[in-house]
């Protein structure tokens, strides 16, 4: 055998280890298949599982639906907005009805960050991220957040198109303004979310039909409005990351900081909060999803291990 | 395997298999590299729970300097007379630091050593493969050599992403087969270099001081190459800015940012081989600078914007052959100039020369770009060029 063939032998068992690696990996796994998911159904948490991405339907009791892989999720009133990567160099948004049929897909130009649904199943949002385009600095991230209108068919593609003011000033198109973390208002027109300019973070409320947006507050990232509508939670930069808050949305102004309330949790947290009810506050932190009381007593319990994006449906 | 070229003057000349060889090695190899590329954000983010300001801060570090790991693998490239060896060694780590991710988990520390350790690899092998490009071609074909090795290279960044995502979408999760892919992919490269790429008689070491290395810059047509390099690179506007204002300035929708970048490797990947031949024909020098005045082409269009694709396609197609006339051109150019012994430091140091003065152009646009609007940041740096490739034409004429 000469030298060639040697090299030749080599290569041949490392195509077909690799190949041999992914088939193996790529095979169905043998877990008996498990129930859909209800998101209709109280008193469950849906999050992805960090161990095989899908999503899952834990009830008190226990598993309770099993639904596809994602990297990013979120259900509300019988709608899943699900963002996963797509063929052939992608991501899409793919959204499921109640019967988990698989309804609409949008391509998204990014990397999955944050989803939402509005609390009727109407509105989906999306916020996705280019690492390649932080050219501010190292770290900087530019982001795309983007709605789309499940009963009209319309394609907010990005809150970039919609006319922003601060204080009355208009936000000029070509200042480099980032946009992250919306959530929706109950009438299924009106949305938080963060905007980004000029190295300061800003509360604006969002306005479909009218396609503007009004700074409100300062200093918040990926808000979560309350079930009832006036309070937002979220992250707050902090020495060392990010503390979550809550603060009454009529206290938020954007001349001073809203009379806001730390949370209980003292780790950096890195999420868009989901509200379990009206008093309780979930998020991901450190691989698993926890939950604090929204007036800043009490202590972090652990909801789910080995777990991220939590929803209560 | 031979590619043949008819009718250049002199007859019919087939691209040397070495230089078909390395080109089939950097192409294996990009795809591995560029397939964990695409991934890693993902993988850190959903695989392993890191926030984005960690993220960020290893993104600064993948990004940041390989300028004097270049200059390492170059010299020890031409003291130990063996520029395969040291390629080997380079492609080497780079292979195996594919099967460290996994490895090394959610450890910060452990990706940003596994990131670090890949950049090395690429550091050190980059001049002594250039240099065996050089020395096995004939001088007068050098600039269809390095076209051809660049157009392949391309291909490879172009395929990795491809097959990333395939993978990712195929096995949800399934960042283990991403890795383990692209470590086969890079061992495969690492076994073509050694079994198949024959490189012209190795050398008997000699013993090469540091210092002349440095020498090599007292040299006037070398220094003049390094001058003209780095002078150009400090008024090139770094790529993600030219991408932004092509997309602002042309009034596409942002989701299309991403995209852009691909038309320009495409450009790039189809350009290198006949832009490499013209350079052979009307002399490297000139392509060279014609390279950088078709730059200032492009910034033109995106500082007076306007007309939507059409804008874009034109300033993407001509950032893509100010690519072709210039990456490997630039080597063609410096390989004949340096003595065989101390060419793979020579190519190094032009090289370093280069890219840190492109890295200092990306930098002042930053700031450029923040005091003033994208649209005058750019129209500065297109004047900036001008002047300066006048000069450089005045001071090649006299």
């Amino acid at each position: 055998m000469n030298k060639r063939h040697v090299g030749i032998a080599l290569i041949v068992a490392l195509v077909l280890g690799g190949a041999g690696y992914v088939t193996w990996r790529a095979l169905p796994s043998t877990e008996a298949q498990a129930a859909p998911l209800d998101l209709t159904r109280p008193g469950t948490l849906i999050a992805v599982s960090t161990t095989d991405q899908r999503v899952r339907q834990t009830a008190p009791s226990g598993t309770a639906g099993t639904g596809p892989a994602c990297q990013r999720s979120y259900a509300a009133a019988g709608t899943l907005i699900c963002l996963r990567s797509a063929l052939p160099m992608g991501f899409q948004a793919a959204i499921f009805d109640r019967e988990m049929v698989l309804r609409k897909t949008i391509d998204l130009w990014g990397t999955p960050s944050r989803a939402r649904v509005s609390p009727s199943g109407r509105l989906v949002a999306w916020t996705v991220f280019h690492s390649g385009d932080s050219y501010l600095r190292d770290g900087e991230f530019s982001t795309i957040a983007g709605v789309y209108d499940l009963s009209t068919g319309e394609h907010y593609g990005s809150l970039e198109d919609f006319s922003a003011t601060i204080n009355g000033v208009i936000v000029r198109m070509d200042e480099h303004v980032n946009y992250w973390g919306i959530t929706f208002a109950a009438d299924d027109r009106t949305f938080y979310a963060t905007m980004a300019l000029a190295g300061r973070t800003w509360l604006v409320r969002g306005d479909l039909v009218a396609r503007t947006l009004v700074a409100i507050g300062t200093d918040v990232e990926c808000p979560s409005l309350s079930p009832d509508g006036t309070r937002i939670a979220y992250k707050k930069r902090v020495a060392g990351g990010w503390r979550l808050h809550v603060a009454p949305l009529a206290g938020f102004s954007v001349t001073g900081s809203a009379p806001s309330v730390a949370l209980a949790e003292v780790l950096s947290v890195d999420d868009q909060p989901a509200w379990a009810d009206e008093t309780t506050v979930a998020y991901g932190v450190n691989g698993a999803i926890y939950a604090v009381p929204a007036d800043g007593s009490g202590a972090p319990t652990l909801l789910r291990s080995a777990s991220s994006s939590p929803s209560f449906p | 395997m031979y590619v043949t070229t008819p009718s250049l003057p002199g007859g019919t000349r087939a691209v040397p298999a070495t230089v078909i060889g390395l080109g089939i090695v950097s192409l294996v190899t990009d795809a591995s590299a560029e397939m964990v590329t695409a991934i890693l954000p993902l993988y850190l983010v959903y695989g392993l729970g890191l926030g984005y300001l960690q993220l960020g801060l290893l993104d600064g570090l993948y990004t940041g300097a390989t300028a004097l790991l270049r200059l390492g693998g170059g010299h020890l490239a031409d003291r130990w007379g063996r520029p395969k060896a040291v390629a080997v060694a380079g492609y080497g780590i780079s292979a195996l630091t594919k099967l460290a991710f996994p490895l090394v988990g959610a450890s910060a520390a452990g990706i940003g050593a596994t990131i670090a350790a890949d950049r090395v690899g690429k550091g050190i092998r980059t001049a002594p493969r250039d240099a065996m490009i050089t020395a096995a071609t004939p001088p007068e074909t050098l600039g269809r050599a390095f076209g051809v090795h660049r157009a392949l290279d391309t291909a490879g960044a172009l395929i990795g992403p491809l097959i990333a995502f395939a993978l990712i979408t195929l096995v949800a999760g399934g960042y283990d087969t991403v890795f383990v892919t692209s470590f086969c992919l890079g061992a495969i490269a690492v076994l073509i270099l050694i079994f198949f790429v024959d490189v012209p008689g190795a050398r008997p070491a000699v013993p090469i001081a540091v210092r002349e290395g440095v020498r090599l810059l007292l040299r006037p047509e070398l220094r003049r190459i390094c001058l003209a390099a780095g002078l150009l690179g400090l008024l090139t506007v770094g790529d993600m800015f030219l991408f932004l204002a092509v997309q602002r300035s042309a009034g596409l929708p942002s989701e299309l940012l991403p995209l852009l970048p691909l038309g320009t490797a495409l450009t790039f990947m189809v350009a290198a081989i006949p832009v490499g031949r013209l350079a052979d024909r009307l002399g490297r020098r000139r392509v060279f600078l014609a390279g950088h005045a078709l730059l200032i082409g492009a910034y033109g269009f995106v500082a007076v914007g306007g007309a939507g694709w059409w804008v874009a396609g034109a300033a993407l197609l001509l950032h893509g052959i100010f690519y072709a006339a210039t990456d490997g051109v630039l080597m063609a150019q410096a390989g004949p100039l340096l003595p065989a012994e101390l060419r793979a430091s020579g190519l190094a140091v032009v090289q370093t020369v280069q890219a840190l003065a492109r890295s200092l152009g990306a930098v002042g646009f930053g700031f450029a770009a923040q005091a003033f609007a994208l649209t005058w940041a750019f129209t500065g740096y297109a004047v900036a060029l001008a002047a300066a490739l006048g000069l450089l034409t005045l001071r090649a004429a006299r």
